[in-house]
């Protein structure tokens, strides 16, 4: 079973984001990018099914600048055997990004492709739902577990109230959640053979697919702080400010 | 211009998250004029639908009531919004695992860029979203013909269940895609309140060492009729189960109160709790950087605070 990924390349997660102060969008100079911490579930996932012998190839996909190379190397480190660049500098949307996504799979013919359930910087968590949709597959998202049988996958995938388990026919699109997996580090010898591997690079216009955003990002701007609190000494002080000051117990 | 909103249901009731939809779509309504009608699709929803047609404000119920939507599939959901969007002009949901999962498979379908979990409305075209996990907040507008949005519950004030009387319409199904199939479910019962709506949320992180030691916490929120909730890292330990977990990618919460307990307060974590009206920390670190959005902070051995906060609260 041939699987495709799709990786994206963020702000490391880790990183406080700042607003700049024209409102224009969030500071990226100079600032730490990472590959999105669900794609790298993704990542993980599409890895350990190859190793159990039930994926043949993994292509790792991006779009975006042409940094994202760094990404899907990073991602050729972690065990996919080729990637390819959708290289773009404009804003891209789930919605444009899912259709290129749809053009890779019509050229590759993947049996499944592995997505983040969010990327954590535009926090939308749309795009593997919409390239589901534009292929016409069977989606499953959230996973936290996935198996393979004939023609089919059992997911298990993380709902507000508890677990749900479906079963999704072949070709399907799988969105990673947080306990998916651990993903492993990349080792030294295995970023060096990464080195090695192909990365294909396409546009959108070679692609023929019209990426002009829908949305128009207006502003973007501090949330409202908290005013600081204070410190109490003891539990019964505690208990009395939340009864008579704030008057919430 | 009119709005469907999708309603969260399990057949037999509505979630309360709905109410705050409906409001969010009220406050769309009073910039773009327009009725507000909530489609129930479901299998024997007929309770579910009966209630939403009280709603406040809402003048009708649409009820899809086939085995196919049964399970909520998103395959099988995201045709018939696709076919009723052609009366309607807005198509909201809650950003909940249900709405998020099968809203952007219909905005595909209507070649719609979808918006995600909105906490405001500028304008018939323009709103506000949390983005970098609520650490920053986007204005934007949509030059789409149709909206299709989810909606962050916690932004918007629930409207009355009651006072409305909406007719209800029978709307045909639009049959079993065939590409999926519902296997089971393992829902975590509790007799407290749901996270998202609870009043009170008592909240443990990796500090609480144990699934057992939560029983601590249960017994605080059951004097205080509280919900309990919990980190990331309490959730990956196994203390307790994945819909416990509040953050950027657990449930967005903002209570009137919320005890966070041996939780550090990493961004993804405050991103899901630092509206909450009053926040408490307690936490053994003093640097921790919980302390810096909580109203009251208390410094101390959990295992200590804990026992005694109940001992207090006996107190009456
Ligand atoms: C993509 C991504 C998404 C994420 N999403 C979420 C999310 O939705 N929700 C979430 O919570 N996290 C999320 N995280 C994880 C987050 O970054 C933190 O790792 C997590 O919140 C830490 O949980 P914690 O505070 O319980 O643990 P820790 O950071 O280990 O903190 C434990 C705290 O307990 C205190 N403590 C220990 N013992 C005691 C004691 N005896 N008495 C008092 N205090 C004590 C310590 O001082 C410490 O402050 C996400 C991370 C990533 C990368
Ligand atoms: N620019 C991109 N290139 C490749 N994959 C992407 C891109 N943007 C989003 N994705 C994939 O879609 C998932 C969800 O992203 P989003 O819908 O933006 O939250 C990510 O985890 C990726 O797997």
């Amino acid at each position: 079973m041939k699987v495709l990924v799709a990786v994206k390349r963020v702000i490391d997660a880790y990183v406080k984001v700042r607003v700049k102060s024209d409102g224009s969008g969030v500071e990226t100079q100079n600032v730490k990018m990472s590959m999105n911490p669900f794609c790298e579930i993704a990542v993980e996932e599409a890895v350990r099914l190859k190793e159990a012998g039930v994926a043949t190839e993994i292509v790792a996909v991006s779009c975006g600048p042409q940094q994202s190379q760094e990404t899907i190397r990073t991602a050729l480190a972690m065990g996919a055997d080729r990637g390819i660049l959708v290289q773009s500098d404009e804003a891209l949307e789930p919605l444009g990004i899912a259709k290129l996504l749809k053009a890779v799979v019509d050229k590759e013919q993947p049996e499944l492709v592995l997505l983040g359930k969010q990327a954590v910087d535009n926090d939308f968590g749309q795009t593997g739902q919409m390239l589901s949709a534009l292929l016409g597959w069977s989606q499953a998202t959230y996973a936290s577990k996935i198996e393979k049988a004939d023609g089919e996958l059992t997911v298990t995938r993380e709902i507000d109230g508890g677990l749900e388990t479906v079963k999704v026919k072949l070709p399907a699109i799988v969105t990673a959640d947080l306990r998916l997996n651990e993903p492993r580090y990349a080792s030294l010898p295995n970023i060096m053979k990464a080195k090695k591997k192909p990365i294909d690079a396409l546009t959108p216009d070679e692609l023929g697919v019209d990426v002009a955003p829908r949305l128009s990002v207006l502003k973007v701007a501090e949330p409202p702080a908290r005013q600081a609190g204070v410190k109490v000494g003891s539990v019964a002080e505690l208990v009395d400010k939340l009864k008579n000051e704030a008057k919430v117990i | 211009m009119s709005i469907l909103v999708y309603a969260e249901h399990d057949n037999a009731s509505l979630k309360p998250v709905t109410l705050n939809v409906v409001a969010a779509a009220k406050a769309i309504a009073e910039k773009a004029g327009g009725e507000i009608h909530v489609l129930v699709a479901g299998s024997g929803c007929g309770a579910a639908a009966e209630e939403a047609a009280k709603i406040e404000g809402v003048a009708k119920v649409l009820k899809a009531d086939s085995a196919e939507y049964e399970a909520k599939l998103a395959e099988n959901v995201a045709p018939l919004l696709v076919k009723l969007a052609e009366g309607y002009d807005y198509l909201l949901a809650p950003t909940t695992t249900g709405g998020r999962n099968v809203l952007p498979r219909a905005a595909a379908l209507l070649d719609v860029q979808g918006i995600s979990d909105i906490s405001g409305v500028e304008d018939a075209d323009t709103f506000v979203r949390p983005i970098y996990a609520g650490n920053a907040l986007a204005t934007v507008q949509s030059s789409d013909a149709k909206k299709l949005i989810t909606v962050r519950g916690t932004a918007f004030d629930a409207v009355a269940a009651e006072g409305g009387s909406a007719t209800v319409e029978e709307v045909g199904a639009e049959g079993d895609a065939g590409l999926s199939s519902f296997v089971g479910q393992e829902l975590t019962k509790s007799e407290r309140p749901e996270l998202t709506s609870a009043r009170v949320i008592v909240s443990g992180g990796r500090g609480m060492q144990s699934g057992e030691n939560f029983a601590m916490l249960e017994r605080i929120a059951d004097k205080l009729g509280a919900a309990v909730g919990a980190s990331r890292a309490a959730v990956d330990a196994g203390f307790v189960p994945n819909d416990y977990q509040v953050g950027q990618t657990g449930k967005v919460v903002a209570p009137e109160l919320y005890i966070a307990v041996g939780i550090s307060g990493a961004i993804q974590h405050l991103a899901g709790m630092k509206d909450s009206k009053v926040i408490v920390a307690i936490n053994k670190d003093e640097e921790a950087p919980m302390f810096q959005v909580a109203d009251y902070g208390l410094v101390a051995d959990l295992f200590q605070a804990v026992p005694e906060l109940e001992a207090e609260l006996d107190k009456g």
